[in-house]
């Protein structure tokens, strides 16, 4: 396969140069004068200048701007801990239902049909994950992260327990240190072990009765699983603390193993990773977390419950006429989203686990592990760690940005480079389940040909993208974060 | 199961396997070889005692069931002509938004960690990040934060963090939405700062009571234009010079569409602007669009992620993410923000809407907002047992009105009739207009006319 991303170029008619699609602003603009407002001057302003296309245009600019980026429907986005797998059409257009869009505002008793949606798929989330309750309000991971930490907080003290600190692995997403520190809790890293896992002496040595919880993924970043969680967890629990559970992994172990059957108390789903609810270049996304038994009460609010039928014989009517309302928990640790979060994503997420189902859900986790192994069988790098899961991380001989790029220019999206740093120019890896052999073989393929080409062309890659290699350097340096800053160059 | 394109197929239609898993049978026994395994089930590493072996009790279904499942679940949402605002606003989506934002190039893509595959996106951001920057007068907008609250919530991070050795109060108005103010009570928790509230005067703020309440302890206070109760706040400036001669920052939440019209947050003094999108979405039961602009001073504390230009070899002008030293994933704990996955695609969204109506359209749109708002507080006036506005001030989108009905029964006899507005008090009730419910004022003034 010969890959080649559309490059749209045009002249620059006052340097004679060349860029690529002009901003819209050097498209068209205008500005407009604000005088005739329909009140008094001193509260108004002078004016604005934006963009003006005539929709052609507008829909020529940014169907241009599509064909330069990149998405998994282009081909192969093995990024790995980000679970970048094929996103089904028909989710899209169940999240677009006129009856979807109500206002957050709206009465309990008119948008029942929205409750019962939350209601059941925060049910179906939790038997998922082996909790008790869920909450859908947190807006992506790191919020949930942030959410469930709160609750560990406000949990902490509720009983009379001052604790300051949250063990997180070296190993981790960065966002678990953040939200950690975001919560208030000082953060104290925790060295892996030869093999890759949590090294349990370390773990032992690193908790006390200052520990709140210990952040955790499983299979870590390097896709191994962490065999001695049931060790793990009783060395958090008998210390006071709680386990949390890093659900950015939880693709590798869909009807396999439950975080509440681990040990897990509190754990976030990533949706958009999980459930291939699209990521959207970056988002929106959305991070329900779940909880066991004993933390219910600190969820935010509101929450949705089934009214108890007034019949409980008759279960047929019960069901028919199932009604939900909303509550408050009884120690809410209040709100992280300004409503109930991400509902469109929320739609999307109960649509892609009804097509899948129980064994849909087993046979995800099984071809993405088999996907993973498979791939790592057929190219030529050191993969110091194994057996692996979902993913894996390849070592490359050389600079693993030079051969991510370079990789490119054969029609793929490289791995998650450079991270974790237990491997040396790590390329951290993850197909997922929805590539097939045949595309599992092209990026093999593309793994090797990065690998064995010359160091000019390496260095010099990628040529067959919408734009060469970009100095990320320089503009880090001189920021220029807006077409306004253009203007005085 | 043995072999075959055909029982594949048979396998995925009776639901046994994964829809979206392309494998046939050969494959999988032929990649099951190459690994050198016996079956899938060798491929776990997971000790037995906590392998899981019971049923979630999930039943797979097809496309075309899930679809009239969901339809018919959300169809028990009752058909309400919705006069709602309070911070969420329902505006008319442009066919274009919604088809060109659909292309799954943009949709199904990631974070844009490699620049050269993703220059649409980043240049699709950098002009978002650009019309905000021309919307707000300050130097930096970010590319999106999840909602007006979360991004005020950073806000007040990023004031506890530039001013760090003195003080621990944010100042916040009394009439807040819920929302906004338990979004922010909780990103502080980590902080040693509190929140407080200072006293509005017939819904703008009361800037002698300000005045009394601010002090050197004071980190930030936010204000919005317009306010939750719809009314057009009158002393921005003097605000803005209140908060400098404290050292606190000035925080104002709005949104693009009032921003258009009413006074430049830059020209007034404000160090952050917060917000929510207000366009591009519809009313998705709060799904929103966090707005996070503010002064080149304080770049480098910045939440969120930041598009900028640069140079590829070919010495084109050409976008990447920048400045991610400041981002959770290099800087782990020390971050700015833990934010990561973001609201990028509904920033495009946004983008292409704003560009879709054009200055014209905008502004147009935001005076609109004026008028429409006298128009209903006029006519709701006119209603025996109804006084509106309640506040006497310019309004925008939204109006409160007094009922001399019990707030809360009113509007359950209106929901009723077929409609929603906000009971916000004993006797207070606020109606939001925009161009997706003004056909409906008529109906609107009948229905309050047979329940006041």
């Amino acid at each position: 396969m010969k890959f080649n991303q559309a490059r749209w170029t045009r002249e620059t008619p006052e340097e004679g140069g060349e860029v690529y699609e002009p901003l819209l602003v050097e498209k068209s603009s205008r500005a407009v004068e604000t005088d005739d407002a329909p009140l008094p001057d001193d509260l108004t302003r002078d004016g604005i200048e934006l963009p003006d296309p005539a929709e052609p245009e507008l829909a020529r600019h940014y169907t241009r701007l599509s064909q330069m980026n990149y998405g998994v429907e282009n081909g192969p986005f093995p990024l790995g801990s980000c679970t970048m797998k094929y996103n089904p059409s028909f989710t899209e257009d169940v999240a677009a239902l006129p009856e979807a869009a109500t206002h957050p505002d709206r009465s309990t008793d008119s948008v029942q049909g929205n409750l019962e949606l939350r209601h059941k798929l925060a049910d179906s989330l939790a038997r998922i994950g082996g909790m008790d309750a869920v909450t859908l309000q947190p807006p992506a991971g790191a919020a949930g992260e942030f959410t469930g930490i709160l609750i560990a907080k406000a949990y902490h003290e509720q009983n009379g327990n001052d604790r300051n600190e949250i063990v997180v692995p070296e190993s981790a997403h960065g966002t678990n240190f953040a939200s950690a520190a975001l919560a208030g809790y000082e953060v104290v890293s925790l060295p892996s072990a030869d093999d890759g896992r949590v090294d349990v002496d370390a773990l032992r040595a690193a908790v006390s009765d200052d520990t709140a919880a210990l952040m955790l993924t499983n299979p870590n970043t390097l896709g191994l699983f962490e065999r001695d969680i049931e060790e793990i967890a009783d060395i958090v629990h008998d210390a006071g603390g709680l386990l949390y559970y890093d659900g950015a992994n939880l693709n590798a172990l869909l009807g396999r193993a439950r975080p509440g059957d681990m040990g897990f108390d509190v754990m976030h789903y990533n949706v958009h990773k999980t459930f291939a609810t699209p990521h959207g270049g970056g988002g929106p996304g959305a991070g329900p977390v779940g909880v066991v038994e004993e933390l219910a009460p600190y969820l935010p609010t509101p929450q949705v419950s089934e009214i108890d039928s007034d019949e409980p014989d008759d279960e047929e009517a019960a069901s028919d006429d199932a009604s939900y309302e909303r509550f408050e928990p009884e120690h809410s640790i209040g709100k992280v989203h300004g409503f109930a979060g991400n509902w469109l994503v929320l739609v999307k997420t109960y649509a892609y686990i009804a097509r899948l189902g129980d064994p849909g859900l087993r046979d995800t986790s099984a071809k993405a592990v088999l996907n993973a192994n498979y791939l790592a069988s057929q190219i030529d790098y050191d993969i110091p760690f194994e057996p692996f899961h979902h993913e894996f991380v390849a070592s490359a001989d050389r600079d693993a940005a030079d051969v991510a790029k370079r990789m490119l220019d054969y029609g793929v999206h490289p791995p998650t480079t450079k991270w974790p740093e237990i491997v040396d120019e790590a390329l951290m890896t993850e197909p997922t389940e929805s590539e097939s052999r045949a595309a599992l073989d092209h990026l093999a393929r593309a793994f090797d040909r990065a690998a064995a080409d010359d160091d000019v062309t390496l260095e010099t890659a990628p040529e067959r993208t919408a734009a060469r290699r970009i100095d990320q350097a320089s503009a880090a340096r001189n920021p220029r974060l807006s077409w306004h800053a253009l203007d005085d160059e | 199961m043995e072999g075959g394109s055909v029982s594949s197929d048979e396998h995925r239609e009776n639901g046994r396997g994964s829809p979206f898993a392309p494998h046939t049978a050969a494959e999988t026994t032929a990649m099951l070889d190459a690994v050198g395994v016996e079956s899938e089930d060798h491929l776990f590493d997971i000790p037995e005692e906590i392998e899981f072996d019971g049923s979630f009790d999930i039943e797979p279904r097809s496309e075309r069931a899930i679809r009239e499942e969901i339809a018919s679940m959300l169809g028990r949402n009752e058909d309400l002509v919705e006069f709602l605002g309070r911070g969420h606003y329902d505006h008319y989506v442009p066919s274009a938004v919604d088809h060109l934002a659909d292309r799954s190039e943009f949709l199904t893509s990631y974070t844009q960690y490699q620049p050269e595959v993703a220059q649409g996106f980043l240049q699709a951001l950098f002009e978002y990040q650009s019309m905000l920057v021309e919307l707000t007068g300050l130097e930096v907008a970010n590319c999106s934060m999840y909602d007006a609250a979360t991004a005020l919530g950073e806000a007040a991070t990023l004031a506890v963090r530039v001013r760090a050795t003195s003080g621990d109060r944010v100042l916040v108005p009394e009439q807040l939405h819920d929302g906004r103010r338990a979004v922010l009570d909780s990103y502080l928790a980590g902080t040693d700062a509190i929140v407080e509230t200072y006293p509005m005067d017939d819904g703008i703020v009361d800037r002698d009571a300000l005045a009394d309440a601010i002090d050197e302890d004071c980190v930030m206070v936010y204000t919005e234009n317009p306010t939750v109760r719809g009314t057009i706040e009158e002393g921005l400036g003097a605000i803005g010079e209140l908060t400098d001669d404290h050292d606190a920052l000035f925080c104002l939440g709005s949104d693009p569409v009032a921003l258009s019209l009413l006074e430049e947050p830059a020209s007034v003094g404000a160090d952050v602007v917060i917000g929510d999108a207000a366009l591009g979405l519809g009313a998705a039961d709060g799904m929103g669009l966090g707005l996070f602009a503010t002064r080149e001073a304080f770049l480098r504390q910045v939440p969120g992620r930041l598009v900028g230009t640069g140079e590829d070899s070919e010495e084109r002008r050409a976008y990447t993410l920048t400045l991610q030293t400041r981002e959770q994933h290099i800087r782990r704990e020390r971050a700015t923000s833990n934010i990561c996955t973001n609201q990028a695609w509904v920033a495009l969204r946004a983008a292409m809407h704003v560009a879709w109506l054009g200055p014209d359209g905008l502004t147009d749109l935001a005076k609109e907002s004026v008028t429409r708002a006298n128009e209903v507080a006029e006519r709701l006036d006119a209603i025996d047992g109804v006084t509106a506005p309640v506040h006497d001030r310019h309004h925008f989108r939204e109006v409160v009105a007094r009922t001399d009905r019990e707030a809360s029964a009113l509007k359950e006899d209106l929901e009723a009739e077929g409609y929603a507005i906000h009971a916000i008090d004993d006797h207070l009730v606020q109606v939001c207009v925009t161009e997706t419910n003004a056909d409906r004022i008529d109906d609107l003034v009948a229905a309050v006319e047979a329940v006041a």
